[in-house]
């Protein structure tokens, strides 16, 4: 549980910075935050204690008991989603940039037009 | 085993603290190269190779994008001024931690305690395994059982590609 309440931390860190930071790069740096928190936090939840990584090798049932295979598979499809929307984010900052010259929310706001 | 994944989360959470309050935007990006890597070694301790693998490689990717843009600018902070607007922001933004807080109890309190979770969603696909013939079961789950997914996720990422070639071609008016 305590591991739980950490991820929620982290994931409180990064709102804090999307809400409170007005240079677009920190913005994207706290929504990178905000995804990795969510990643570890369904990656804990299929967790079983002692389990081992869900690959079968030779026989088709293990020793031990395998670690849930299906937040995993969720969680590599999230993983690279979010690759691609940090990635329409960043160009979005480096267009920005190239137009005003800043990368401060406030000064783009105010030379809008 | 547990204590390992505190300490890690614990530096975790330091570095994105600092990412978040860096003046320099490169110390900023190196902060949050920290927390990625630091999110793999939790993967591996978690027993997910598979996602530690993809993770390596997106934040590898991620980090080169970012200082790429970085040097390209000016990498200073912006001054930040302390107004009274910034503090009624942050007083605010700690009111929707607090109503998230809320939501964050409602949400674990059907969650099973950490390690001790059952396999009664994933049963099926571990039962599927001889079928499938992957000795990898999260590749059985995403190429078999979820192959529709998968190509959703291929279809995002090339809409995503499309998007960025897009946007550095437009010569707008400056």
């Amino acid at each position: 549980m305590t591991l739980f309440i950490m991820c929620f931390l982290l994931f409180l860190t990064g709102i804090y910075g999307v809400l409170t930071r007005r240079n677009l790069i920190k913005v994207v740096i706290s929504l990178t935050i905000m995804e990795f928190s969510l990643f570890l936090m369904l990656a804990m939840i299929g967790y079983i204690s002692g389990g081992e990584a869900p690959i079968l090798a030779g026989t088709i049932i293990p020793a031990a008991p395998v670690v849930d295979p299906l937040p995993q598979a969720m969680v590599l499809t999230a993983i690279v989603i979010a690759l691609a929307t940090n990635a329409m984010l960043l160009t979005i900052a480096i267009r920005l940039y190239k137009k005003y010259g800043t990368f401060d929310i406030r000064e783009i706001n105010e030379l809008k037009g | 085993m547990e204590l390992m994944l505190a300490v890690i989360l614990g530096f975790m959470i330091i570095a994105a603290i600092y990412a978040i309050h860096a003046k320099d935007l490169l110390s900023a990006i190196i902060a949050q190269g920290f927390v990625g890597y630091g999110l793999v070694i939790c993967f591996l301790l978690l027993r997910a190779p598979d996602i530690a693998l993809v993770q390596i490689v997106v934040e590898t990717i991620t980090l080169i994008f970012m200082v790429a843009v970085v040097l390209d600018s000016t990498r200073k902070e912006l001054d930040v001024q302390v107004d009274r607007k910034q503090y009624r922001i942050a007083g605010l933004s700690v009111l929707f931690m607090l109503v998230l807080l809320f939501y964050f109890n409602r949400i674990i309190a059907p969650l099973d305690g950490f390690g001790e979770h059952s396999m009664r969603m994933a049963e099926a696909y571990a039962e599927g395994a001889g079928q499938t013939g992957a000795i990898n079961l999260v590749a059985g789950v995403l190429w078999d059982f979820r192959g529709y997914d998968t190509l959703g996720e291929a279809v995002v990422l090339f809409a995503a590609a499309i998007g960025v070639v897009t946007i550095f071609r437009l010569t707008g008016k400056n």
